[in-house]
Formats: C-alpha cells, structure tokens, sequence
C-alpha cells in the first residue's frame, strides 16, 4: 500500500485532527493534535490495511524559540505490510501528552528518554521516571537552553554559571 | 562477588515464611556485560521481578552532535556499539547521505556491505563467546577471540584502526581497499567455516549449554512485536523481519542470502539464529568480493563530501574543497530525514533534522541494544536467578549504545 494512501486514510478518519501532513525524501509524515495522539494510534495499530505494529521510537525535538516549543515524534513500521509512517505532536512547555504504552510495549523506555531529555510527561505512563540522568539531575539536558558542557558545581568545573 | 549488594526486606510475599530479598545484580558485574544493573525482586531463587537500571555509560552523544558539523560526527558513532563499529558509521553517514541525496559509487557500496557484514559476525562471535563465557563454557570465547582477531586485522588494513574504525565518510569510505585486504578477505572467509563448526560442536551437544539455554527466556512473538524486539532476538521468536531483505538498502538487493528463523523464542534459538546468521554473512561477503567492481571509492560531489586525502595534498581545487568543508561545514537542505539498517542488535535508526546551517538541529539514535533490553523483565519473570545471567547474554546488550 502506497504511503500516500495511510495519509489520505488518516485524514479521511481524523480530519480536524490532523494539522499537517508532509513528505521529505520518501518519509511520509502527519502532525496531528495532541488530545488526538492516542486515539490515532490506536487506530493505526488496529486498522487492519494499516497495522503499525511495531514502534520504533519515540523522541523529543526542542524548536526553541518557536511556539509551541517541542514536538514529540513517534517513528512506527509495520512487520507485515513494511510501511512506515512519522507522526509528530507540537507541544508548549509544561504541556503534557497521553502515554502510548498500553498500545506498545516499546514506549515505556523511550518515553522515559523523552522525559528525561526534554521534561515532556507523558499522562499515564506506568513509571515515569528518569533512564539516563541521575534521579536528582537538574534540568533537562537535551533541551536547547541547557549548556553542552552543563553548569557548573564542585564536580564540574568547566560548565556554564547558572 | 563483588556486585552482589544483599538487602533482605521483611515482607513475606507467599505467607510461606520465605522472605522476599532484593539483590542488585551488577553494574559492575562480569556477566552484564558492561556496566548495566538489574534490580532482581527475588523469592528464594525465583526471580519476581527484574528491572533494569542503565544509564551508567551514558555520555550524551545526542547533545554532542547538536555542536559538530556533519562530518566531524563520524567518529563517534563507532564508539556506541563498540563491538560493530562499521555499523553504525554506516547508519549515521547513510541517513546524512538520504538527507543530500548524495549518490555513492558502486565499489564504495560494496565495500560498505562487507565491512557491515564482517562487523556483524565479529558482533556475533563475541555474543555467542560470552554468552557461552557466563554460562561457563570458556573455550568458545577463546576460539571465538581467535577469529574475531581476524576480522579486526582486516578493518585494520582497510583503514588503520582494528574497533573505532571510522571508516565510512558521506558519499563513501574513508580509503580504497588493496590487494592485500581482499586476499585476506577471501581467506577469512575461506577459513571461518572451520571456526564456526568448532563453535557448534563445542555447543550444540553440550548438555549443560542446552539445559541452561532450552525454554529458557522464553518470548513469544506477540510481545516480541510489541516490545520492539530486533534483530536476531526477533526471529528467534518467529518474526520474520530483516531490513537487508525487506527495505533493501546499499546493494542487499543484489545478494543471495536467507533470514534465518526460529518459531520458540528461547535463548538457544537466539544463540542458533546467530551462527546462521555468520553463516549468511559469509555468504554475502563472498558474492560482494565477486562481484566487487572498480571505480571511486567516493562520491565527487564537492559540495558535501570531502575529497580523498591524497587528493587534497596534491589538487588545488580539492584542497580548497575541503578547506571549506572543515571551515565553514555544508550547507545542507533543510528537512528530516529518518533511516534505519539493519545492525547485528537489530533496527539502528537515526532520526535526523536539519535546520539548513552546518551542524545538526537533532539527531536521534534508535539503538537496539537499548530497546532489547527493556524485555529482559518479560523473559526473566518466574524464571531463576541464574537464568538471568543466559537471558542477559543472548539478548546481547552493549552498554555503549544503550546509554549513549
């Protein structure tokens, strides 16, 4: 199934949904609402032609200074049909999202990256805590404003004054 | 052992009398290979529950490559799945060349093909190895060091370093293959076999490997599918997904190879799936020698790639190509571009944006190691406690690409 003919699906079904859809090099991509977000992949998952059941990774994109800030991306690939589709959610800082590990069992880890790396929280997720970054880390080290070398402390001499 | 940190709670979980203990296993434990830590939830010698803790390796490579040109990212990607370096070169450069549309010479994409396919066995000798290590079969590791030894010699007449190999560049490889690595080559490939049916008959017969390894860390497809499982830990479940056949890439298209598969989803078939796997990789790098043609090595596409070495030494034009590469960086168009190949630890993805200047805006790794790991839980629940230890090993997690 052409990835055109997933696009034109989603948008038939979710029409007020979906904000955007574009195509870049052969990666076909929808950017839909955030309340929307679990419904949608639910239905990708579950759509018989569709069946995105495999989900690659989920990620956090920080567009600092735009408005909204983030976007979180989820990469999905279907084993049978060997499709691929990019949906992307625009949030603003502080906003949350729904969580997707009820759909995919993948998204708890990812979404805990996403978490740590950006502070996108995602409602619902079972454990939402940091993976990488200690559990007292301060601020969200992926994220546009923090210092590639971080601030500075009695372990960290070189970094940025806070 | 160092790495047995006891503390035993007082809640008596069954009513039995047996307490519940928790015992953290690792980070620095030899049979979690690197620096990974597993919280075990045990009752008696029943493990209840497993959590894993990484994080421990993580060196923030993410961030890194937000403040490096293109180009200069290379070498750090072979330092995340440090034991098949030539692999993840391949993902990054690959999704940069996808983002450029940068058309790569033939004999470049064959040279890619084997050096993914060496890295893959060298990946996979050294799972089995330790896998067979912690369970305590040694031998299989020594032999298997004997081999991968070989392997590494080679990359290191390819390109001079035997596991950072930082070999591939866009639009190519870094040098031209001689005389001397193909013959080599061939001889490995001639050789390994033999390797290969030592290993076997060190293992396929060995009573206690199979004991420890049959309906051990058992997965079914279902949640295999759901967790994102990759690589050889999928088709041992019975999943037939490899990208080298399905979403052909490089010139996969051309070679004549099987996926191997099995249907129980136990750590002996994911050990199986391995040695077939070497067995096919074999194959590929033998139709790839034949076939190899002759031509550049990299791509002439002066506006993103950086000319060859020698040239720049010699060729005014090449020299300023390059001085303004390294100066000023590319002028990349501005999109996001995803692509994904198929690793020894499965589905290596790279999610790249580019905001039109000389340096990334984002780039995300998709590493399997890392995703793999989160059904260590699923497969150890209910099991044993010296389960755990043939789980972790047939999983085959590298910390340096989990924590990033």
């Amino acid at each position: 199934m052409a990835t055109l003919n997933i696009i034109d699906k989603i948008k038939k079904k979710f029409g007020d949904a979906v904000v955007e859809t574009h195509s870049f090099r052969g990666d076909e991509t929808v950017v839909v609402k955030k309340e929307s977000i679990k419904e949608i992949c639910i239905f990708l998952r579950d759509d018989k032609e569709l069946n995105f059941n495999y989900l690659l990774d989920v990620c956090g994109v920080d567009y600092l200074p735009r408005e909204p800030r983030f976007e979180v991306v989820y990469h999905l690939h279907s084993i049978g049909k060997k499709h691929r589709l990019r949906v992307k959610v625009r949030l603003a800082d502080g906003e949350k999202i729904a969580s997707v590990v009820d759909i995919w069992k993948t998204a708890d880890w990812v979404e805990r990256e996403t978490y740590d790396m950006y502070g996108i929280e995602f409602e619902g997720h079972p454990d939402l805590k940091r993976i990488y970054m200690d559990e007292d880390w301060v601020g969200y080290p992926l994220r546009k404003d923090y210092p590639e070398r971080g601030y500075k402390d009695e372990y960290q001499p070189f970094g940025e004054e806070e | 052992m160092s790495g047995y940190d006891v503390e035993i709670t007082s809640s008596d979980v069954t009513g039995s009398g047996a307490k519940e203990m928790i015992l953290n296993f690792g980070p620095q434990h030899p049979s979690t290979h690197g620096v990974l830590r597993v919280v075990l939830n045990l009752h008696g010698e029943q493990v209840m529950n497993a959590e894993c803790v990484v994080g421990y390796l993580h060196r923030g490579v993410e961030k890194i490559a937000e403040s490096r040109n293109y180009h200069s990212f290379i070498p750090y990607t072979d330092r995340l799945d440090y034991m098949a370096g030539m692999s993840n070169n391949l993902a990054y450069v690959m999704t940069v060349e996808k983002l450029l549309e940068v058309q790569v010479p033939e004999r470049a994409q064959y040279l890619r093909v084997i050096c993914a396919e060496l890295s893959r066995i060298a990946g996979h000798i050294l799972c089995v190895g330790a896998n067979a290590l912690d369970l305590g079969a040694m031998t299989v590791l020594l032999y298997g060091f004997r081999d991968r030894e070989m392997i590494l010699d080679l990359f290191e007449i390819l390109c001079g370093s035997r596991m950072t190999t930082n070999y591939m560049r866009i639009g190519g490889v870094s040098y031209d293959a001689n005389d001397m690595f193909l013959q080599k080559c061939r001889e490995f490939i001639d050789y390994f076999p033999k390797g290969l049916a030592e290993y076997e008959q060190l293992l396929n017969n060995n009573r206690i490997w199979l004991k420890r390894m049959k309906n051990v860390g058992k997965i079914s497809a279902k949640d295999a599918t759901s967790l994102g499982l990759g690589g050889p830990n999928l088709r041992a479940s019975g999943v037939d997904r490899d990208l080298r056949r399905d979403e052909p890439y490089l010139v996969y298209d051309k070679m004549d190879f099987r996926v191997p598969l099995r249907e129980s989803g136990d750590c002996y078939d994911r050990y199986i799936i391995r040695i077939w796997e070497m067995k096919e990789s074999l194959k590929i790098i033998r139709q790839c020698l034949d076939q190899l043609p002759g031509g550049a090595f990299r791509a002439e596409d002066t506006k993103y790639c950086m000319p060859p070495r020698g040239k720049v030494k010699t060729d005014m034009e090449s020299m300023i190509h390059h001085f303004k590469l390294v100066m000023h960086g590319m002028e990349p168009p501005k999109g996001e571009v995803y692509f994904g190949l198929e690793s020894p630890k499965g589905e290596l993805g790279c999610y790249l944006v580019s905001d039109g200047t000389g340096k990334p805006h984002r780039l995300k790794l998709r590493s399997p190691s890392f995703v793999n790991l989160e059904s260590l839980n699923l497969m150890c629940k209910g099991g044993f406690i010296a389960d755990v230890v043939a789980v972790i090993g047939s999983l085959d997690p590298v910390m340096g690409e989990t924590d990033k």
